[in-house]
């Protein structure tokens, strides 16, 4: 059910002020794409236009097109709410429902759904969700407890289980590792590992060698200058990006020389 | 230097000579009953009914409202419309009750005679709206809007401060799954905010137990005990019977107000104190 | 796959979901306001029964629709959004309604006569009949003389409490026996304040004293809890490393505070006093209790009753003729405009004194 998307010549705004420019691109299905550059360069900002989260923002618009398996995301007949559906996204620190139970906070995007969940149905769901998001074994024992009672990985991959569970086309993850430890951190890539049989799988980082251990292709934003909207400077699969960028600002950022 | 802080100590315990003077005041006073043959208690037990029933209408007109408010601020407004609404809602704050009460005894009762008439005539088998419907209109119901009015900016105000507070990532996590505004709202705003609009509504509560002159002039009233909202009969609360009663010459029933004054003052005082308790509470839960 | 995927069924199907049109919101309502006219027009309503009906077809109709259209959840979701703007109007209307009629029967009120004179009989030039008072000078001056008292008790004082609790108070067991105590004054019902200052001169000057300073001390007892909190609040504000500079320059603790740490925080103090003497200038039930009502002017603090603009209002009500009703709207109306000048004034202080940290 992954589908692939294709990016046309995208503009981002907020207000008047171009954050992100003429952005094109096909991230592929079933695979993780990752997208890398310097802070503020806009990457986390044309990650949130993928599924329309960038309009939480009052005055956020886009010129331009984005098309998941033939239909544009931006038309005016889309609601945005169907979109979040089918497009989930992980947060860059965990965010589980205070007040609800692991087991709750997994079937939270599912109750929005569907009228009646059946017992035996929610468990099943519950089970599926935490299995692929690796935390089944640790917290089958303590499903009524509260979400924020786990640690910070325990708690993204909790978060996981949440995106997954309403089985969405793509998964988009906002630098989902950048507030954990490194065996957290190491647990979560290889959950994406897993995870793009099934999904499509985008992920923003901060880490270029995460960057280069999980991803199939890689997307290096940049700045022209300070001031200037963010854009797209080369993509390109995983291993030419890292051994023989074909620009010359990628080279320096991956060999960094900023950054 | 030190003269300084002994004004301050020296203020302190004037603070506290004031207080206790003023309760032995009330305190002997207690001891005389009202001359028309009743227990004290009695008496105020039923001006204590007639206040909370008038709160308690104010607050169930009012919160609904409030919290729609405090929403509407929060959440729903467009960026330029939210501080100029707000500031107006804390207009209603600075109209002076005398106001209210003058405009609720001379607009507000006569405009809703016949809708209370309406109400009396098609729904008078609900305990609440039977008996004969008042022909001014100076109801304890429309006491009680105006009440809820009058309270409205404070537990407003409370509420869209929670609601403003509620962490952005909450919100997205809700979002992110694909919630419509309102299903985030129920899902990261509400639980979030919850002791946050208990201490609000308290302390409209606190508010609206205290409040005299719109109630004094809205209601010709007297001690009663009736849960019908739409007659003439009205319950008097404790604060507008003392403003009825003030100026009897009669020294007895003077000390007798000023008891049911201190009985209001410690109520007020217990509903307020509860309600720091519980921000107090929630904001430990919070840090 | 498994049995999950079947109920969710929406990823199978396309991502085009039908919706409203975009003027969809604004064809509805202007739907119902015709409906609601002409319904209004054929029964003989009045143009707020018209509004009323308007409001709740709109807000019935347009989730209807999208309930028909896009599905439940967004019904649901388009009912929340006509609820809240619903209740928006519903709660500035009563505003707008006692603003409109304030203005409407207060205005005539107002006239030379009205502002010069108290409510003692006249003597008609002309007619040579008595003609009853119609003047509120002698509330005005009331309100004025009784405020003021009320000030200047509670500003020092107040001051001087939050100093303490600012500057010298930090942790000892009295300045939180202090805090408690503006607490429950905060808390205090207003006629409260005035049976207070009742009971304590009828022990002192004997039963039935009535006299203006002691509505002083009773709004006093509601202004100092105001004063209080927002000069701490004001102090606090001040950074530490202005006292520290201070204090590394000689300069002794006292001398700090009124030479760095008031005049820093002058500006929000004042707004704060203002915003206390606009909250209590309105007070009417203490004022009845302590001070009484009556028709002449009286400029003496300290003997006997005096009339204030708040009570002027109630007694002119309570006389339940349309003469009374007249004046208690000019008073009204007067009340009001002072308490919004003082509202706006205090606003208006509050920026420009407010601390230049680009906040």
């Amino acid at each position: 059910m992954a589908k692939s998307i294709d990016v046309t010549d995208l503009d981002i705004y907020y207000g008047d002020f171009k954050a992100v420019e003429g952005v094109t691109m096909t991230i592929k299905a079933k695979s993780v794409t990752a997208f890398i550059g310097p802070s503020g360069c806009g990457k986390s900002t044309f990650l949130r236009s993928l599924n329309r989260m960038h309009e939480v923002i009052p005055g956020a618009r886009v010129e331009g097109k984005v098309m998941v398996d033939g239909q544009s995301l931006y038309d005016p007949s889309i609601d945005p709410v169907e979109v979040r559906r089918r497009i989930g996204m992980v947060f860059q620190r965990p965010n589980p429902f205070p007040t609800m139970s692991i087991y709750d906070n997994v079937l939270a995007g599912n109750r929005l759904n569907a009228r009646r969940l059946g017992r035996a149905e929610a468990d099943a769901i519950v089970e599926k969700s935490l299995r692929g998001a690796n935390l089944w074994n640790e917290v089958k024992d303590r499903l009524g407890k509260p979400g924020m009672g786990l640690s910070g990985g325990q708690q993204q991959r909790l978060c996981i289980a949440r995106a997954i569970a309403v089985e969405p086309e793509v998964l988009l993850m906002d630098e989902p590792c950048s507030a954990l430890d490194p065996i957290s951190t190491a647990a979560i890539e290889d959950l994406i590992h897993e995870l793009k049989s099934s999904y499509t799988i985008v992920i923003v980082t901060h880490n270029m060698q995460q960057a280069a251990r999980v991803s199939d292709d890689t997307g290096f934003f940049n700045l022209k200058a300070a001031g200037q909207p963010g854009h797209l400077v080369e993509f390109n699969p995983t291993k030419t990006m890292f051994t023989n960028p074909e620009n010359e600002s990628t080279e320096a950022y991956i060999s960094g020389r900023f950054g | 230097m030190t003269a300084g802080v002994i004004i301050m100590v020296a203020l302190g315990a004037v603070f506290v000579f004031l207080a206790v003077q003023g309760a032995q005041g009330f305190h002997t006073d207690r001891s005389v009953y009202e001359p028309a043959a009743h227990n004290f208690w009695t008496y105020a037990a039923k001006l204590l009914f007639g206040t909370t029933l008038a709160a308690v209408l104010a607050m169930i007109i009012a919160v609904p409202f409030a919290i729609g408010l405090a929403l509407f601020i929060s959440h729903y407004a467009p960026r330029r419309l939210a501080v100029p609404v707000a500031y107006v809602i804390d207009l209603l704050a600075a109209v002076p009750s005398v106001v209210y009460g003058l405009w609720g005894a001379r607009s507000l009762a006569s405009a809703a005679q016949p809708v209370q008439r309406w109400l009396g005539d098609h729904l008078g088998w609900f305990p609440l709206f039977s008996g004969q419907v008042s022909a001014t209109g100076r109801t304890i119901l429309v006491a009680a809007v105006v009440l809820a009015i009058m309270i409205l900016p404070i537990t407003t105000a409370i509420c869209r401060e929670v609601f403003q507070q509620t962490p952005r990532l909450l919100e997205e996590a809700a979002l992110g799954l694909g919630a419509t505004r309102w299903e985030m709202i129920r899902m990261a705003v509400f639980p979030h905010a919850r002791s946050g609009m208990v201490a609000g509504v308290m302390l409209g509560l606190g508010r609206a137990l205290g409040e005299t002159m719109a109630v004094a002039m809205v209601l010709s009233a007297s001690p009663l005990v009736t849960l019908k909202v739409l007659t003439s009969d009205n319950p008097a609360t404790i604060a507008s019977n003392i403003a009825a009663n003030y100026n009897s010459e009669d020294n007895r029933i003077q000390t007798v107000l000023i008891a049911t004054g201190l009985v209001l003052f410690v109520f007020t005082f217990l509903v307020n104190f509860a309600a720091r308790l519980i921000v107090a509470r929630s904001e430990r839960k919070l840090a | 796959m498994t049995t999950a995927d079947v109920t969710m069924q929406t990823h199978s199907l396309p991502l085009h979901r039908l919706r409203l049109p975009q003027y969809a919101v604004p064809m509805v309502m202007g739907t119902a306001v015709v409906v609601a006219a002409l319904l209004g027009l054929l029964l003989g309503w009045g143009w707020v029964p018209m509004a009323i009906v308007a409001i709740l077809l709109t807000d019935v109709a347009l989730p209807l629709w999208s309930r028909l259209v896009e599905g439940r959840r967004a019904a649901v979701d388009r009912l929340v959004t006509a609820l809240i703007w619903t209740a928006l109007v519903c709660a500035l209307a009563p505003l707008a309604w006692l603003l409109i009629k304030t203005l409407a029967s207060g205005i005539p009120a107002i006239n030379g006569h009205f502002l010069t004179h108290n409510m003692v009989q006249q003597l008609d030039p002309v007619t040579f009949k008595t003609m009853p008072g119609s003047g509120v000078v002698h509330a005005l001056l009331g309100t004025l003389l009784v405020t003021l008292g009320a000030t200047i008790i509670s500003v020092p004082v107040g001051l001087m409490t939050s100093v303490y609790l600012v500057e010298y108070g930090r942790g000892r067991p009295i300045a939180r026996v202090i805090t408690l105590l503006v607490d429950v004054m905060t808390g205090i019902p207003s006629i409260v304040a005035g049976l207070f200052a009742l009971a304590l001169f009828s022990v002192f000057f004997g039963v039935g004293t009535r006299m203006g300073v002691m509505g002083s001390i009773a709004l006093s007892l509601l202004m100092i809890p105001t004063v209080v909190r927002s000069a701490e609040e004001m102090m606090r504000l001040v950074p530490g490393d202005l006292r520290e500079a201070s204090y590394a320059l000689g300069v002794p603790k006292w001398r700090t505070i009124l030479k760095v740490v008031l005049p820093t925080s002058i500006g929000g103090i004042i707004t704060g006093v203002m915003l206390a003497i606009s909250r209590v200038i309105g007070e009417t039930a203490p004022l009845l209790v302590a001070v009484g009502s009556i028709d002449v002017t009286n400029t003496n603090l300290f003997s006997g009753r005096m009339q204030t603009l708040p009570v002027f209002i109630m007694t002119e009500y309570q006389t339940s003729t349309p003469a009374g009703y007249r004046l208690a709207w000019g008073g009204a109306l007067l009340l009001i405009a002072i308490v919004m000048v003082l509202n706006l004034a205090a606003r208006i202080i509050g920026k420009i004194f407010a601390p230049k940290t680009g906040h």
